[in-house]
């Protein structure tokens, strides 16, 4: 038994009236999948569109053990529902880091392989279920497969980056790299406009971990001023002295919150222009070195409780899409010149040069080309721009992402046909048709 | 210390773990489906580094006494969660669940609280905390076999402490209010009075260090309880509560 209660995922749109399952043990979760005509595994929620959710739910949030670690070759074992967050804490004073991370922490494991997560350094590691050594999964029947690359293989690249719908992950077991520090060397460079930053992604391929940040306001030959973020892990040597002692620890981090929505207002064209302006020329220099904490480079904005609450009651959505490499040159200014002209330019808008995709995961958003990711407050006008939009992107052969995407064109986010176990379904894969 | 706790599949139980686990050399956990904790038992050995764990299969309504000599005598703290909300409109027709609410709440509890006692006081050393609850502070039309069992435990819970005393053994009462379990799944609970298993933990952990007698794991639960206990009887019976 569960109640009901009202289920978004961070966007806060779409939201949905749910049942919501609570589960401790695996007992508890079989009992539940036998008993049920459809159900949706979820984990913490932080897919932005109408994925992992469903008229019922099973949180995993209760499976938060971890299981075993080696610690000699760096390869954990946890239950699906433990956070990325919990798991840093547990492997950088040992040594290790995750192997690759979105940018927030707070996702269960079983969410990175629902949405095979990619990271600062697919160029270089691909997704997440490039280091994934196996999982259980529990099927509509309440039976358990472990499933690895080469055991189950069908049941285990159907079930990476394909949102929940082959069952519930309920553990997993993947490797983990070592790291001598907590720390992260980083360099800024600024580029004023889109080619110059393609130019410095393609010079930055032996660079771990790449990122822009790019102001979609400019136009003309300042379109696609951004700011790239490359960054190592440091090595001890590279740390300041003060740092040396204890090279793998943090010291805690003061956390915001945003304790309340903002009025829809506060986010206008105007406030993000300013934004990104100051954000751009705060960096007086071409190029800015630094070393900084871990989570400051990989999860600036896990530091605000609630952020999501910036932009009202009302919710945003995320639009992330990817170019193939070829098209991307000529399609990415046409993009970004329609959305600054509509007038609803992202507040955080981040471009990314992805490397080859993996062709066993069939169902995983990367591909080789660059990636654009946009907030898009909720309101009236939107869903002209995202038609508009995911015309452009199936015009230059590209793909959305499913773990963001809540009202694209369905055949943008379906690579290829789907597996389905017949018990598990989302509002998404309904909107997607993927039902059959 | 050597913790034992009694009911270790419940949440506010595996709360109590964390809370309790960097102070711990030894751990008993009991269940009744010992299996279910295998996954807590390596958590807590990864995270803690916590070796020397042992779970035991325990049903608090068939209580094997032989198992829990040696525990008995080397547990320095107990802890108790163990508890059956029911369903109170099935007991009121069922023996069965009737007497499983009772017994489960109060006599088994009681019982072996009891033989935990007995051999903390030869050693002249240990600590009880027993979970109780708020429901056995009124009876009420909506949970009077669960609230009169808690009441009773409450009572044994506030006369073992007295008898204790004397041997320098706490005892410590936690009378909950509203927590988001699996056991309260089904509820609607109001957010502003409902504590989290963590939070609810953490509490208590910190009430034991004070050595508190009996502590609302919320405070705000002082001053409701005090008004329900007060409402005279004849406007009370007339209420839906």
């Amino acid at each position: 038994m569960a109640r009901k209660e009202q289920v978004a995922n961070w966007g806060n749109f779409p939201k949905l009236e749910a049942e919501v399952h609570r589960p401790g043990f695996v007992d508890e979760i079989r009992a539940i999948v036998k008993t049920s005509s459809h159900l949706l595994a979820r984990g913490n929620g932080r897919c932005y569109g109408d994925a992992a959710l469903n008229e019922r739910l099973v949180s995993t949030l209760q499976l938060n053990k971890l299981l075993a670690f080696d610690a000699e070759n760096g390869v954990l074992h946890c239950q699906a529902g433990v956070l990325l967050s919990d798991i840093l804490d547990f492997i950088v004073p040992r040594g290790w880091f995750l192997p690759v991370t979105p940018g927030t922490r707070f996702i269960t494991v079983g969410g990175a392989i629902a949405a095979d997560v990619h990271g600062k350094n697919h160029h270089r590691d691909g997704c997440f279920s490039d280091h994934l050594l196996a999982f259980e999964i529990m099927d509509g029947q309440g039976q358990i497969h472990e499933c690895r690359p080469d055991q189950h293989a069908s049941l285990f690249w159907n079930t990476v980056g394909n949102m929940g719908l082959t069952g519930i992950i309920l553990s997993a077991r993947f490797q983990l790299k070592p790291i001598e520090t907590a720390y992260i060397r980083q360099e800024t460079i600024k580029a004023s406009n889109l080619d110059a930053i393609m130019d410095h992604f393609e010079a930055s391929l032996d660079w771990m971990y790449t990122v822009a940040w790019i102001d979609c306001y400019q136009k003309g030959t300042n379109a696609g001023r951004s700011l790239l973020i490359r960054g190592e892990h440091a090595r001890l040597g590279e740390l300041p002295s003060k740092w040396q002692k204890q090279p793998l620890q943090l010291k805690p981090r003061r956390q915001w919150s945003m304790p309340f929505y903002l009025p829809a207002f506060v986010l206008n064209p105007l406030s993000i222009r300013l934004f990104n302006f100051l954000f751009y020329h705060k960096q007086l220099r071409a190029v800015q070195k630094t070393v900084v904490p871990y989570d400051t480079f990989f999860y600036p904005l896990d530091a605000i409780h609630h952020w999501n609450r910036m932009y009202g009651k009302p919710g945003f959505t995320q639009y992330q899409f990817v170019l193939p490499k070829s098209t991307s040159r000529e399609g990415l200014p046409v993009i970004l010149d329609t959305i600054r002209r509509s007038g609803q330019g992202s507040f955080l808008t981040v471009l990314k040069l992805f490397g080859p995709d993996n062709p066993k995961a069939i169902h995983s958003f990367p591909i080789e080309g660059y990636t654009l990711a946009l907030d898009f407050k909720m309101n009236p006008s939107l869903p002209v721009l995202i038609a508009a939009l995911d015309k452009l992107i199936t015009q230059y052969d590209g793909r959305i992402y499913r773990a963001k995407d809540a009202c694209s064109r369905p055949e943008l986010s379906r690579f290829s046909p789907l597996a389905r176990d017949q018990k598990f379904r989302s509002l998404q894969a309904k909107r997607l048709d993927l039902l059959g | 210390m050597h913790l034992t706790l009694i009911g270790a599949t419940s949440d506010l139980g595996q709360a109590l773990v964390y809370a309790f686990a960097p102070e711990l050399s030894q751990l008993t956990l009991t269940a009744r489906q010992p299996e279910r904790l295998n996954p807590l038992v390596a958590d807590l050995r990864l995270r803690f580094g916590l070796d020397n764990i042992q779970v035991l299969a325990l049903d608090v309504l068939q209580i094997d006494y032989a198992i829990l000599e040696p525990l008995a005598a080397s547990t320095d703290l107990l802890i108790l969660t163990a508890g059956y909300l029911g369903d109170q409109r099935l007991a009121e027709t069922d023996k069965t669940e009737a007497q499983r609410i009772m017994a489960t709440n109060y006599n088994g509890p009681a019982a072996l609280i009891s033989y935990f006692a007995r051999a903390m006081t030869k050693q002249q050393q240990g600590g009880i905390i027993g979970i109780s609850s708020v429901a056995g502070e009124r009876g009420r039309q909506s949970n009077y076999f669960y609230g009169s069992a808690k009441a009773g435990f409450t009572a044994f819970l506030d006369g073992l402490r007295h008898r204790l005393f004397a041997s320098d053994i706490h005892v410590m009462t936690v009378l909950p209010g509203f927590m988001a379990t699996r056991m309260t799944a089904d509820l609607e609970l109001p957010q502003r009075l409902t504590a989290s298993p963590k939070q609810a933990a953490q509490r208590i952990y910190r009430a034991w260090k004070k050595r508190r007698n009996k502590i609302y794991v919320l405070p705000i639960w002082r001053l409701i309880m005090l008004v329900i206990r007060n409402i005279p009887e004849f406007i009370f019976k007339r209420t839906k509560l």
